[in-house]
């Protein structure tokens, strides 16, 4: 008999631990809060946009505009830690990935790492990338660029393609 | 049972994030695009919403949208934006942008694409009759990488709406599905279960519980699966076939405190006590604060009790009522913590959400009574829900307050730029429109010589060409001729023929010097050319630099209707905060009071089984010295 109520009592606590305990709060509660905070996330977004395009009237004209976006070669095999990009020997950029960041990037999404100003006209762009081969050898690498800068903004598309990749290991595109 | 399986095909939804739709690298084309991507690949989904909306507005205001990049994405980015806002639980605004893919003239495919991610929208939100009127939509050609997950929602809308035979219809042929290997196995099982064919269903379930996967979530439906089907058979008296599918559940799993507990209690029902030590002795070591954990430390002592070991049942239920007493007082103070307003402080801390196992963190921090209980909170897709809410609500309102900063900082910027241009610009004006009418000038000087000389080349003019020199020369001999007119006799015959020699040498000067002098002139005119390029270009670069002096605080009238926005925004997110925080209060505190009533009953059950075992402890000890 005993042993019967205890089996029943475990039926009921795993009948039970998937029930809500919203005594209190009713799942109109929870809808209806929900919807609000949707809501809001929508004006917040609306906001977002706004001040993103105030930002970049205000601080980065398209007459003096650069942006610097960085992007894993397909195949890139070695661990990428920090990028630093110095324009016209001034450090523009200097970037410790985390896991999260790097996981990203390795699926395919493209960091834009900087956003700034320069004149028109030619500028030299230095990239630096530091991280761990395959083999887990250190590998630091540096490449420097030509960058032409003419009226409308310019977006440089910066690829990584790290220690096997010999003369492409660091590589300028233009989006 | 069926919220038990809507739970589990809840999680395979929550589970396919958007970082399993990988896009072909190479074939990327709009950085901002990828940018967008790289967000939602790490979560941030409202980086990633902000980005790509902005993203598609410019698109759509371009004259020519052919010429932007993101054309060649336009069809991805705009289903992306809807699911990055599903990620972000804005159902409503995702639906919405799903609609407007709808009403657009689209292909087949597409069109049914949009009806797919619609449908999931409306099952997510627990409209189960929606979802399926939305997917009876779906007719002809459907894209090949949706097919499976396509056929896998309409299964799991069908089980949601009571239609189980037709689900095993459809999950029938997905067994081999790539991506939903154990999912698709155990909702058949539980398809054919409630469709009436126990027995089909149990075998099914027993596949489902041998699939081979190095996936976590299939690991975790693998348990599932056989926990469902031991305790099922527990259930129904067959405690001898039971044994074989909670044994075969993981050890280290989410389900293996529940499995634990069964296991042992199948061996109690068919009476082998000493094979239920073995389970119980297992499961009371874990963590205290898990609910199978407590049952088993009644338990334990209950097998104990049962193989006539009263002494060790006594000691046993002495600790269980100490570990009752301890998660008693445990949830006392979690509840009073609560209401002190600690728990909703504790969920913001910034250095414990940076850690990936932060509810299992939280836990653990010593001065933080109340969240002893939180991942037995977070076990209820309610309080997960509100949770996540209230998180992102503080989240957005880190931003509005970053946000007022960072306007504070541009409406300096914009006050400092006006103090420094303003006042120079008059002059600089003054100055430029002297400099712009000379300019003009010497612009229209310039085109009515290339005119001249455009026209010397039909009509030779050597007199245009003749130096100032010979200009000079020619006025003075014109004029000692007319002098020499005056005069008479032989002096003035002399004059007139020296006048007339020297006439000819400067004629004879300017006539043959004349192609030499055109070919000069049409050179200088190339050169002054260059010139007036270069003059143009420095215009225009004054203009624009002029220009951008002026924009560079004009027109910013927009940082006052942001100012207003951000903080009604503000009073919004600490309005609805304080409500959600106060929903998942209450919803804590309505759990801990459930789970303090099922321990005073815990309690209860271990003095009587405690005073039980030392009575029978002290009559055998009676028995043994009368012997």
């Amino acid at each position: 008999m005993h042993r019967s109520a205890l089996a029943v009592l475990f039926i009921v606590a795993l009948a039970t631990s998937v029930v809500s305990s919203a005594e209190e709060v009713s799942q109109e509660q929870i809808k209806g809060l929900d919807e609000q905070i949707q809501e809001i996330k929508s004006d917040v977004l609306g906001i977002a946009a706004k001040l993103s395009r105030l930002e970049e009237k205000l601080l980065y004209p398209s007459n003096s505009q650069i942006s610097l976006f960085v992007s894993l070669a397909p195949d890139a095999k070695f661990r990428l830690d920090a990028v630093e990009i110095q324009i016209d020997g001034k450090p523009a950029a200097r970037y410790l990935y985390a896991y999260k960041e790097l996981e990203a990037l390795r699926q395919g999404g493209v960091q834009r790492i900087y956003t700034g100003n320069v004149t028109r006209g030619e500028h030299e762009l230095q990239v630096s990338v530091l991280g761990k081969s395959e083999s887990g050898a250190e590998y630091r690498h540096t490449q420097s660029f030509k960058v032409n800068k003419d009226i409308g903004p310019r977006v440089v598309g910066i690829t990584i393609a790290g220690a096997d990749a010999g003369s492409q290991a660091i590589s300028l595109n233009r989006w | 049972m069926f919220r038990f399986f809507l739970c589990l095909t809840g999680l395979f939804v929550l589970s396919s994030s958007f970082a399993a739709s990988t896009h072909p690298r190479d074939s990327l084309r709009d950085p901002y695009f990828g940018e967008a991507l790289y967000y939602a690949y790490q979560g941030r989904y409202f980086d990633a919403i902000a980005r790509l909306d902005t993203e598609l507005g410019q698109h759509y205001a371009v004259d020519e949208p052919g010429l932007d990049p993101l054309h060649y994405h336009i069809g991805e980015a705009e289903f992306d934006v809807g699911d990055f806002e599903l990620y972000y639980r804005m159902h409503h605004r995702a639906g919405r942008a799903i609609k407007r893919v709808l009403q657009g003239n689209v292909a087949e495919s597409v069109r049914n694409e949009a009806i797919f991610r619609l449908a999931r929208i409306y099952f997510q939100k627990d409209q189960p009759v929606n979802a399926f009127h939305a997917l009876e939509q779906i007719h002809g050609e459907i894209p090949e990488r949706i097919r499976d997950d396509l056929a896998f929602l309409r299964a799991q809308v069908l089980m949601a709406n009571g239609r189980f035979r037709d689900a095993v219809k459809v999950l029938g042929p997905l067994q081999t599905a790539r991506g939903l290997e154990g999912f698709s196995a155990y909702n058949l099982g539980i398809a054919l279960w409630r469709s009436g064919q126990q027995e089909e269903g149990g075998r099914q379930l027993d596949r489902a519980g041998q699939i081979s996967s190095n996936e976590q979530g299939a690991l975790a439906i693998r348990d599932k699966s056989n926990l469902v089907l031991g305790s099922n058979l527990l259930e129904h008296h067959h405690p001898d076939l039971a044994r074989k599918y909670l044994e075969r559940v993981r050890l280290q799993g989410p389900y293996s405190n529940r499995a634990l507990l069964a296991a042992g209690w199948a061996e109690a029902a068919l009476e082998q006590y000493d094979r239920a030590l073995v389970p119980w002795t297992i499961l009371v070591k874990r963590n205290v604060t898990d609910e199978a954990v407590q049952e088993g430390l009644l338990a334990l002592p209950f097998a104990y009790r049962k193989l006539n070991a009263y002494g060790k049942a006594a000691l046993l239920y002495e600790s269980a009522l100490q570990s009752f007493g301890n998660e008693l007082d445990k949830l006392a103070s979690s509840i009073r913590s609560i209401r002190e307003g600690k728990f909703l402080r504790t969920l913001v801390r910034d250095e414990v959400k940076r850690d990936r196992d932060w509810v299992v963190k939280l836990r653990d921090l010593p001065e933080a009574p109340e969240t002893y209980y939180l991942m037995e909170l977070m076990a209820s897709h309610d309080f997960q829900s509100s949770l996540k809410n209230y998180l992102d609500l503080e989240e957005l309102r880190k931003k509005l307050v970053a946000w007022k900063g960072d306007l504070d900082a541009y409406e300096d910027l914009i006050k400092l730029r006006r103090a420094y241009y303003q006042p120079l610009l008059p002059d600089i004006d003054k100055a430029f429109r002297v400099l712009d009418s000379q300019m003009r000038l010497r612009l229209e000087q310039r085109d009515h010589v290339a005119g001249r000389i455009k026209a010397m080349l039909v009509t030779p003019r050597p007199d245009f060409l003749a130096t100032a020199n010979e200009r000079v020369m020619l006025q003075t001999l014109a004029q000692i001729e007319r002098q020499a007119k005056k005069q008479r006799g032989k002096a003035q015959e002399e004059v007139r023929k020296r006048i007339t020699r020297l006439k000819g040498v400067l004629h004879w000067q300017i006539y043959t010097a004349y192609d030499r002098r055109l070919t000069e002139a049409y050179k200088h005119l190339q050169a002054l050319g260059a010139v007036v390029e270069d003059l143009k270009k420095r215009y225009d670069s004054f203009v624009r630099t002029r220009q951008a002096a002026k924009q560079s605080y004009e027109g910013y009238e927009i940082t006052q209707r942001l100012r207003v926005r951000i903080r009604e925004a503000r009073e919004k997110v600490n309005a609805l905060m304080a409500r959600q925080g106060h929903m998942l209060e209450v919803m804590a505190i309505n759990e801990f009071e459930l789970r303090s009533r099922r321990l005073e009953e815990y309690q209860v059950k271990a003095r009587f089984g405690m005073a039980d075992s030392y009575d029978r402890a002290v009559q055998a000890q009676s028995a043994e010295s009368q012997n």
